[in-house]
């Protein structure tokens, strides 16, 4: 199991956020994490990569407790994670996003200052692969919101990872692009990645995750393969509102 | 001649001045208000070093260390701010320093300031001329300008602007930002602390006065009317800042208001950078 979260609690204020979560996350899978809005999925996802605290509960990573560890931490133990609004340097370019995501010793000045980079081809890879084709000197703030989601995607996926987790990855976006989106997940699946990811289009859910954890006010209310998921009765009555 | 070579040296020191701050303000985005303390910081460890006996060189270099690790004190302490909130707590820390600066009498003299100070001597040369001295500043101010220039060119810089622009963003990359700004911090505190050595072995007078308000808003203009982010814009604007005022003196109006005009002439350039070029002359980033 590469992701094991368990009885995860959380407050805010006096409304409960989780109530006892529990979810595990099988190696070379696309597990999909789904619940009304306001059922805790954001938080969860925000307490996986620690931006967020829990209450109480235990989260391990490939075997190891990662509650004690910061968003700084988790993510070089090997979670690359995206964000519902999308996230980006807004003055940098193309391939000074994915410079940052693949490289991992800039933090060292005297380093850095004669380092030459050679990610090149890594780069064209990755652009290849999330259909991003644009000049790689473009800045961020000078692409669509389309291409800033499969931007946001390309720097997910070349930040060194074992687990990707994606909030909300084709919200907003017209069909065609979430079609293609839909793909890039399939080849990475294809190639072994393990992803977990929140989305509220169900038909998206249904074609690509293998196994569905359905969240409603906090608690784990179903789980199983999305055949199952569909035809719970409690996942109608919180999720479908029936 | 010798009142222009005066005013070249200014620019020399603002430029360095201006330039560091940039580093932190315009590349790494630390809205950094007490940028002028490191300055007094700088010019009073020089000053008292070579009081002391110390070799000017090795004072020079203690005085950009000496403000680079107020700059890390700083950084630590403010790591949690951000924007407005930072920018209040690293007034109060210009305030402390100077207060520190006032206070301190048996080390600053205080108010009364220290008066005669030695013109630097190294390598068996004394700067006493101001042409000495104006080369020996640019000289500095070159140096300065291409290390910042390194730095933000390098992958590192580029983490810098990544801080400025989402440090959220850059830290779930497994980046730690704390570092990168304490880095930044230390390297912008230490030009400003060489900044105000050089400003004191120049003006050979310092006193508490000399580190005020007045000029954190001078140094911000510069980097503002330039743009942030921007050496080229920081460089065009140390000279326009610097010495465009100074051609008042040659205008037909009383000595008297000289001063005040030229206060007026910087809130004027100020205005009309935020109202018709908010990025500044050379800048690539919004104030923002």
């Amino acid at each position: 199991m590469m992701l094991h979260v368990e009885q995860i609690y959380k407050n805010f204020g006096g409304i409960t956020a989780l109530d006892g979560c529990t979810l595990s996350i099988e190696k070379g899978r696309i597990t999909a994490l789904i619940g009304p809005n306001g059922s805790g999925k954001s938080t969860l996802f925000n307490i996986i990569s620690r931006l967020l605290k829990e209450d109480s509960g235990k989260i391990s990573f490939n075997g190891q407790d990662i509650t004690t560890s910061d968003e700084v931490q988790v993510a070089r133990q090997g979670i690359s994670r995206t964000f519902q609004d999308v996230r980006l340097f807004r003055n940098l370019t193309i391939q000074q996003h994915l410079e940052i995501a693949l490289s991992d010793e800039d933090e060292f000045l005297l380093k850095s200052l004669n380092k030459k980079t050679d990610h090149d081809q890594k780069i064209k890879e990755i652009l290849h692969l999330v259909r991003l084709h644009k000049p790689l000197q473009t800045l961020a703030t000078d692409l669509s919101y389309g291409q800033r989601k499969l931007l946001d995607l390309a720097i997910a996926m070349a930040k060194p990872h074992s687990l990707l987790m994606l909030d909300e990855p084709v919200a907003g976006i017209n069909p065609q692009l979430r079609q293609e989106i839909k793909e890039i997940l399939r080849t990475l699946h294809q190639q072994g990645e393990t992803v977990l990811l929140i989305e509220h289009d169900m038909n998206f859910v249904m074609d690509l995750a293998g196994y569905i954890y359905v969240l409603d006010a906090g608690k784990v209310i179903a789980h199983g393969e999305p055949r199952k998921i569909q035809q719970n009765p409690n996942v109608l009555a919180a999720y479908l509102g029936e | 001649m010798s009142y222009w070579i005066h005013i070249l040296i200014l620019v020399g020191i603002y430029l360095i001045l201006a330039v560091s701050l940039n580093l932190a303000l315009g590349y790494t985005g630390l809205l950094n208000l007490g940028h002028v303390a490191f300055f007094g910081l700088g010019a009073y460890t020089s000053v008292l070093l070579t009081d002391a006996g110390v070799h000017f060189i090795v004072a020079f270099l203690a005085a950009g260390l000496v403000a680079s690790l107020f700059g890390l004190g700083l950084v630590l302490i403010t790591r949690k701010l951000k924007g407005d909130y930072l920018a209040l707590a690293t007034l109060s820390f210009h305030f402390v320093i100077y207060s520190l600066l006032l206070n301190w009498v048996s080390l600053t003299r205080g108010p009364l300031g220290i008066a005669g100070i030695a013109k630097p001597s190294f390598f068996g040369f004394s700067i006493t001329s101001n042409t000495a001295y104006l080369f020996f500043v640019s000289s500095i101010a070159l140096i300065t300008i291409v290390i910042i220039y390194k730095i933000v060119s390098s992958p590192f810089g580029r983490l810098l602007q990544a801080t400025r622009d989402d440090e959220l963003g850059l830290r779930v990359l497994g980046k730690n930002t704390t570092k990168l700004k304490a880095k930044a911090m230390m390297l912008s505190a230490f030009f400003a602390g060489i900044a105000g050595s050089l400003f004191a072995h120049y003006i050979t007078y310092i006193e508490p006065n000399s580190f005020t308000l007045t000029e954190i808003i001078l140094v911000l203009t510069i980097v503002i009317v330039g743009g942030l982010a921007s050496i080229k814009g920081t460089l065009a604007a140390t000279f326009i800042i610097i010495a465009i005022p100074e051609l008042l003196r040659f205008v037909a109006i009383p000595s008297a208001i000289v001063g005040p005009s030229r206060q007026i002439l910087y809130a004027l350039i100020l205005l009309m950078i935020l109202l018709y070029r908010p990025r500044g002359l050379f800048g690539r980033i919004d104030l923002t």
